[in-house]
């Protein structure tokens, strides 16, 4: 039926529904494709690293070209990859998983992607117009003082752009999550899935404002001439690292926790058995959150911050280990005993846990102060982190994406490819990460452009090459499974026998979710219907018109507005007449919020009868 | 008929007079904010104090305020604002250890 209509379409319709669209699935979709394409975008920079180094003095590119390719890799990777992929899965899922019709402020949800997306380009843009940031993805205040050029320039409006869209997202889904749940949808029944969304909002709330300052104060020491981390002014560039690091050391939970809910849902649904220790998954997610904040300084042991201030990060650091290994055993006793299903989606949750763990037992490495003095900046650091980002976040996108890719797209992905998607990119993986820690540990310093000939660094280098290679051949065989799963069967609305209630409505979801708000009588409430019911959700109120918001083309202009005032506030160091953008932009931007202030914006009623005859076309 | 009628006007009266003390506190509390800027100025124009009392004193008159202003004009003593109670603690918490963090590790 949907397919039919879409195909009646005409193309530019189908971009007018997406540029205006602000229904959460829509914009799941567009997350997911910004996202996908800063994700071949970083892999292209991660290989060109690769091949600079896949010998001794090799020449590939040049140091300065290579500079950039470290930061736009890590920026790109964390800030427009990884995140929006992530927040784009939690649109998809989270509002069906707790029986809401869309999140709380959809008209703000287009907003946020349209901020990301703008954000992401500005900052790509930036290779075509003389060269990007070159200071590591960090940017700390002592080289991106010195960088010359306009590259941390567009690192600082695009950070700025992209990260209040976040920080949009993280209130909408806090506002969603706390006001929105179906009725008897209590907190301790909410999914993990949920859970953890939820629990990375908060951590983006509270993780983002640090962000947005120490951009800004980069911004003022850049373009108008403060000295907040100039030295010979009397500022400190120090604070510019703690300031990163309260922000950063949360980043890296809001990239793992929601992947933690995902293999939850993954694990219960596979094994069909209820999530073990599901009280202890809530509170240890809670813990890391919270935790989290009190670490940051372990980034920066090396800094000279003294011994006890060092002791105390040290041994906070190793406690974010019990929550963690909480839940690395409840993951395994939840397969325990259970009929374990093994399919893609498992195969990249089942590759997750030992490839975590080395991770988490290099950061405990990590962790130990007096041992970081040897680890601090090698390769060894670098292979730790690609273990937790790549073996947590990114194995994590990959099953929730084969896990829910019939709920978001109405097809299944077909499971050969799936397989062969995730074998090579395991073990390129572990080929070209593991060898890395040696490295380090031999004294390779990571960020170097150049290694010499014959200082046992030669293999090491080579491995790591062929290893990136052969995630690039899963990641291209992903592809080909999208495009080949198009055109196969269309989906059912539970294909794995799941258990909560995303998988109660039809694939991919109707644009209202759900005819009737869903009752829920308790954990995993699709289950409980289907062991002591009829398999059907109950309805918590009698069929009645549904009220829906309307579509608006505002977020894309707004999102444009701050876009061209990005470049404004780039180039007025060279030449005043860019003011016309930057205040142009801004007036654009503030304009368009005044009209949505002003104008009413009831949205619209779907009939009752509408969604009667929706309903019997689904019985049939 | 003549039932509800009745009924709806005690409640209407009885809203009413919900919101004239809910006036009079806000008013109160709002008089309380002023006398209490008015002293934390004083004591500082004053001179006569020591530093050491000075400070702290301020930071006493900063936490009072901010609960005012949670409490009162933010409506934070409402039943069902446990979560959003719980967040702004979060954040206060979150924004006292970036501070921490930075008095006592950078500048101490």
């Amino acid at each position: 039926m949907a397919t039919t209509a879409a195909a009646k379409r005409s193309f530019w319709e189908f971009i007018w529904d997406y540029l205006t669209t602000v229904d959460h699935k829509k914009i799941a979709h567009l997350y997911l494709a910004g996202g996908g394409f800063f994700f071949i975008l970083g892999g292209i920079e991660a290989l060109i690293i690769r091949i600079q180094l896949i010998k001794p003095e090799n020449d590939f590119i040049s140091a300065g070209f290579y500079n950039e390719m470290i930061t736009m890799h890590g920026t790109t990777m964390i800030f427009l990859a990884a995140m929006p992929i992530i927040v784009g899965l939690m649109n998809a899922i989270m509002p069906l998983q707790i029986g809401a019709r869309d999140v709380a402020f959809p008209f703000l949800n287009a907003l946020s992607f349209w901020l990301f997306f703008f954000g992401g380009l500005l900052l790509n843009l930036s290779f075509l117009f003389g060269g990007a940031p070159d200071a590591g993805w960090t940017s700390y205040a002592s080289l991106s003082m010195d960088s010359s050029g306009h590259g941390i320039d567009y690192y600082i409006a695009g950070l700025q752009i992209a990260g209040a869209g976040t920080l949009m997202t993280g209130i909408n889904f806090i506002a969603t999550i706390v006001t929105m749940r179906a009725p008897g949808m209590t907190y301790m029944r909410m999914p993990l899935f949920t859970w953890t969304t939820f629990v990375t909002s908060v951590l983006i709330l509270f993780a983002f404002p640090p962000l947005t300052i120490n951009l800004f104060l980069l911004m003022f020491d850049r373009m108008f001439g403060t000295a907040f981390f100039n030295v010979a002014l009397g500022g400190n560039q120090v604070i510019y690292q703690h300031l990163f690091w309260i922000f950063g050391h949360p980043e890296v939970y809001i990239l793992i926790l929601p992947m933690f809910g995902v293999f939850s849902e993954i694990f219960a649904t596979f094994s069909r058995k209820r999530l073990f220790g599901y009280t202890a998954m809530v509170f240890a997610t809670m813990l890391i959150a919270f935790l989290g904040f009190m670490v940051w300084a372990h980034h920066m042991f090396t800094v000279g911050l003294g011994p006890v201030a060092n002791a105390i990060f040290a041994v906070g650091t190793m406690a974010i280990a019990v929550p963690t290994g909480i839940k690395i055993f409840n993951w395994l006793l939840t397969m325990w005993g259970g009929q374990v299903t093994i399919n893609s989606a498992m195969l990249w949750a089942l590759g997750f846990i030992p490839t975590f763990t080395i991770g988490g037992m290099t950061g405990v490495m990590l962790g130990s102060n007096v041992a970081d003095y040897q680890y601090h900046d090698s390769y060894f650091v670098v292979g730790h982190f690609h273990y937790v980002i790549v073996g947590g976040s990114v194995f994590g996108i990959f099953a929730a994406l084969h896990y829910w890719w019939p709920k978001m797209f109405g097809r299944v992905l077909n499971e050969t490819l799936g397989k062969l998607t995730f074998w090579p990119f395991f073990i390129g993986v572990h080929l070209t990460f593991f060898v890395q820690h040696l490295l380090g540990l031999m004294g390779m310093p990571r960020r170097y452009w150049v290694f010499l000939e014959d200082q046992s660094l030669d293999l090491g280098n080579l491995i790591s090459t062929i290893g990136a290679f052969l995630m690039g051949v899963g990641a291209i065989i992903f592809v080909i499974n999208i495009i080949v799963s198009a055109f196969g069967e269309k989906a059912a609305a539970d294909p794995w026998d799941g258990r909560t209630l995303e998988w109660a409505v039809s694939s991919p979801a109707p644009y209202y979710n759900f005819a009737q708000l869903p009752l829920v009588r308790g954990l995993d409430p699709l289950w409980i219907e289907k062991m002591e019911g009829n398999g059907k959700i109950p309805a918590a109120e009698p069929l009645g018109d549904v009220h829906m918001p309307n579509g608006s083309i505002i977020p894309f202009l707004m999102s444009i507005g701050f876009f061209i005032s990005g470049f404004g506030f780039i180039y007025q160091t060279d030449n005043v007449y860019w003011y016309l953008a930057l205040y142009g932009g801004l007036a654009f931007s503030i304009a368009l919020m005044i009209i949505r202030s002003v104008k009413d914006d009831y949205g619209y009623y779907i009939p009752k009868e509408e969604l009667e005859k929706a309903l019997e076309g689904e019985a049939k | 008929m003549t039932d509800t009628k009745v009924n709806n006007m005690s409640k209407e009266s009885f809203r009413r007079q919900k919101s004239r003390e809910e006036m009079q506190k806000q008013l109160i509390s709002f008089g309380l904010m002023i006398v209490l800027t008015l002293v934390a100025f004083a004591v500082v124009a004053m001179d006569t104090f020591h530093k050491g009392f000075v400070i702290p004193f301020l930071f006493l008159m900063a936490i009072v305020q901010a609960g005012f202003q949670f409490y009162y004009f933010m409506h934070l003593k409402e039943r069902g604002t446990g979560m959003a109670a719980l967040l702004i603690y979060g954040g206060v918490w979150a924004a006292f250890l970036t501070l921490a963090g930075l008095i006592v590790i950078s500048w101490w």
